[in-house]
């Protein structure tokens, strides 16, 4: 039955097709009715072959699929080809299953969208792309999911492109995730050029029991760590871009232009896990390249921190949540970075669940908010949206890294790699893991506790400090008119339930107890044995006491603080402006550029294109001017013409065989 | 007494000049075309005769080719015409050159 896997792949591209065809007659709800059918199957699909798998003995869990050739040119011999293994399905149950849920929830929140049946069709393609990049068997193939996803992106972040920044932010997205690619590109180039193949079995070599062979060691395959690193790093560059760490993670926060359900999906739970999937099916090669290792572990925990201290500055709930995404991709890379690529992946996991339902709830209380995204104008919802309230809870709990929800064995088990690499990669980490519970604490304390700032008359007490950057004084209240706001439908309740129903026990999959550590178990024949994870119990336990401590402190604080007051002086402008990187850029690179961009319109194209393109005109033109005199009109010239052009023809025949 | 093979090709050959001249001279386009029509019989003429020379059956199938294939122009050609007479009052030939360069 693993050949099933075929159908992951085709029920997206078919519900994809169907929408494109027909969804405008299928209209509001059928065409999301397909879709998410479409996913659903794709997910079932993912189960049977899941299950298939787990019948087998680990050593023979891998499967390559062969469908076809794609294009064999020269050496080159790229197939359309799935890889079944534990790592990719792991990928691809948790992406078609979140999925799932979330195209369910798009029917509730795209309702009266008048692009109903358009999101569908980016919907189901992205999700098509999306296990195309997890599943396909080399590197060309997979770099069509990484594409494809990307697109979709694109085309949803700018789904409302009448509006201006919507527009812009989807540009800025597409062209900040085209500098990681080149690298991506670069590096199946130089896999190219050293393999003769860009297949993950020839690159990667074969892996039995956590030691690569082949690589190193085998003839044919064999490269020197210089190769390796420079091959994974530009696969990081790659990484980099589709995963919004430093320096390219300027596009997230501003693709929150796109629809909440979007986010949700696309820019926190799958796609920009893509690039932590890339790093961790690079591990036997990254195990022979500790640069890499060292600067994946870096920026990884440099991203978290940054964008931790932006996100304790917003005001807007979206921006929050994606300036935390970027924060908790930088520990997935922090795990990756340490050689512990199975907790990588299990936060992974996990942050798909608390993040996805984070955004998802930010989206219900959108919608009852009436589009209004700013925090410091909400308040006091747990009366009027119980479910959401509930949810969002605890997920809030979950990132916060509170046992027993999910985000702490996660975010613990990563922390406990990073000690055993470097101890100041330990400590910046828990020192963020503070900040993520201060931040989301703070979100949830303005969202959901104090009172109703939404309502007429009532607003934030703001404690002015003669310090303080010059933030505004207390916001005006809102007119609210209309109904209270309440819970939404059932098509976005029940993923809410679904997904904190993860986020609550989805630390149950890899428990830090032998015997209880379900994913290491099952992802263990893929990885290189981490080296790092010697670090011995008792340290252990004494690092979970110091990380809870830290959360529960940040917990407190954010709680407390912003329940009743606003506190300017906590918001620091630079926090506010994302510490000016996106100004800076803006300045270094965006200013030269422009006027670059504006000299080579003067010279280059209006000089030299233009000259040439109407030189090779004025040419055309003055000799037609010339030729048009033979067209006279007149009949006979044209038969005179004939009768000489048949006179010398003859000549030249009667001469030719005459000679 | 019969007439030799050789004079056919030369009263061919004065038929077909006849034509080709008058195609040249004339500005009205049913003399024109009745021009052309001498000049396709002219090769007939030709065809049927090496036929008859070289014993060969390739000449004659090549005449009724050329039958149908003048059948047709005249059919087009006619048509031309009468669609051009409707619009003027003569149908001279250089009167007809608004497509010219």
């Amino acid at each position: 039955m693993v050949n099933a896997a075929y159908a992951i792949v085709a029920l997206p591209l078919i519900g994809f097709a169907i929408n494109l065809v027909w969804g405008r007659r299928l209209a509001e709800p059928l065409a999301g009715w397909v879709g998410t059918l479409a996913a659903a199957g794709s997910f079932v699909a993912a189960l049977v072959v899941w299950v298939t798998m787990l019948g087998r003995a680990p050593a023979e869990r891998v499967s390559d699929l062969t469908a076809f050739s794609w294009f064999p040119v020269a050496g080159l011999h790229a197939n359309i080809g799935l890889l079944v293994d534990p790592l990719s399905m792991t990928m691809a149950l948790f992406v078609t299953g979140v999925s799932t849920v979330i195209h369910l929830y798009s029917i509730g929140y795209m309702h009266k969208d008048p692009g109903f049946d358009r999101f569908f069709v980016y919907l189901n393609l992205f999700l098509f792309s999306m296990v195309v990049l997890v599943l396909g068997d080399n590197f060309l193939f997979s770099f069509l999911g990484w594409e494809g996803v990307g697109f979709c992106s694109y085309g949803l972040v700018g789904f409302w492109f009448q509006r201006d920044v919507a527009a812009v932010a989807a540009k800025k997205a597409f062209v900040t995730n085209r500098v990681g690619d080149v690298g991506f590109m670069l590096a199946i180039f130089l896999m190219f050029a050293h393999f003769g193949s860009v297949n993950f079995s020839a690159v990667l070599g074969t892996l039995v029991h956590g030691h690569a062979t082949g690589l190193l060691a085998g003839t044919p395959g064999a490269i020197n760590g210089t190769t390796a690193t420079a091959i994974t790093l530009l696969l990081f560059l790659g990484a980099v871009g589709k995963s919004a760490q430093i320096p390219l993670y300027i596009w997230l926060p501003d693709a929150m232009e796109g629809p909440t359900p979007i986010s949700a999906l696309i820019h926190a739970a799958t796609m920009v896990t893509a690039g932590v999937y890339l790093m961790a099916r690079v591990a036997p090669m990254l195990h022979y390249a500790h640069a890499t290792s060292w600067v994946i572990a870096c920026v990884g925990v440099g991203s978290a921190f940054l964008a931790a201290t932006i996100a304790c500055g917003q005001d807007d709930i979206k921006k929050a949540l994606a300036y935390s995404t970027i924060s908790q991709l930088g520990y997935m890379f922090l795990g990756i970075g340490a050689g512990d690529y199975a907790d990588g992946l299990f936060h992974m996991l996990t942050h798909a669940f608390f993040k996805a339902l984070l955004f998802l709830a930010a989206g219900s209380v959108i919608h009852a908010m009436a589009n209004r995204q700013n925090m410091k104008q909400m308040g006091g919802l747990t009366r009027y949206m119980p479910v959401t309230a509930v949810t969002f809870g605890i997920a809030w709990l979950a990132i916060s890294g509170i046992p027993p929800f999910a985000g702490f064995w996660s975010k613990d088990a990563i922390l406990t790699a990073a000690w055993g690499m470097n101890k100041a990669l330990w400590a910046i980490g828990v020192f963020t893991a503070g900040l993520t519970a201060y931040y989301m604490s703070r979100q949830y304390a303005l969202v959901f506790r104090g009172q109703a700032r939404w309502r007429e008359g009532q607003q934030f007490v703001v404690v002015h400090d003669e310090h303080a950057e010059g933030v505004g004084p207390g916001l005006p209240a809102p007119a609210h008119s209309g109904e209270e706001p309440k819970d939404a439908t059932w098509t976005m309740t029940v993923p809410l339930i679904v997904l904190a129903v993860g986020a609550f026990f989805g630390g149950l999959i890899n428990l830090p107890l032998h015997g209880w550590d379900f994913l290491s178990e099952f992802l263990h024949p893929l990885f290189p044995a981490a080296a790092s994870v010697t670090v011995p119990t008792g340290t252990k336990w004494a690092l979970f006491a110091i990380t809870l401590a830290v959360c529960l402190t940040g917990l407190g604080l954010g709680l407390t603080t912003w329940r009743t007051a606003e506190h300017p002086r906590l918001e620091p402008n630079f926090l506010r402006r994302a510490w000016y990187f996106d100004d800076a850029v803006a300045a270094t690179v965006s200013g030269p550029l422009r006027m670059a961009a504006g000299a080579l319109a003067v010279v280059v194209d209006n000089e030299l294109v233009d000259g040439l393109v109407n030189g090779v005109a004025n040419v055309l033109g003055s000799t037609g001017q010339v030729a048009r005199r033979a067209q006279n009109g007149y009949l006979r010239s044209y038969a005179l013409g004939i009768a000489f052009g048949v006179i010398v023809l003859l000549a030249y025949l009667t001469f030719r065989t005459g000679a | 007494m019969s007439i030799s093979g050789p004079w056919y090709l030369v009263l061919a050959a004065v038929l077909f000049g006849i034509g080709a001249a008058g195609l040249l001279a004339r500005r009205n386009i049913l003399v024109m075309y009745m021009c052309i029509e001498l000049m396709l019989n002219a090769v007939n003429l030709t065809f049927v005769t090496f036929s008859r020379l070289l014993n060969d059956a390739g000449g004659d199938d090549a005449v009724f080719f050329v039958l149908v294939v003048a059948a047709a122009e005249v059919v087009v050609g006619l048509g031309i015409i009468v669609a051009i007479y409707r619009r003027r009052t003569g149908v001279t030939a250089d009167d007809v050159s608004s497509l010219k360069g």
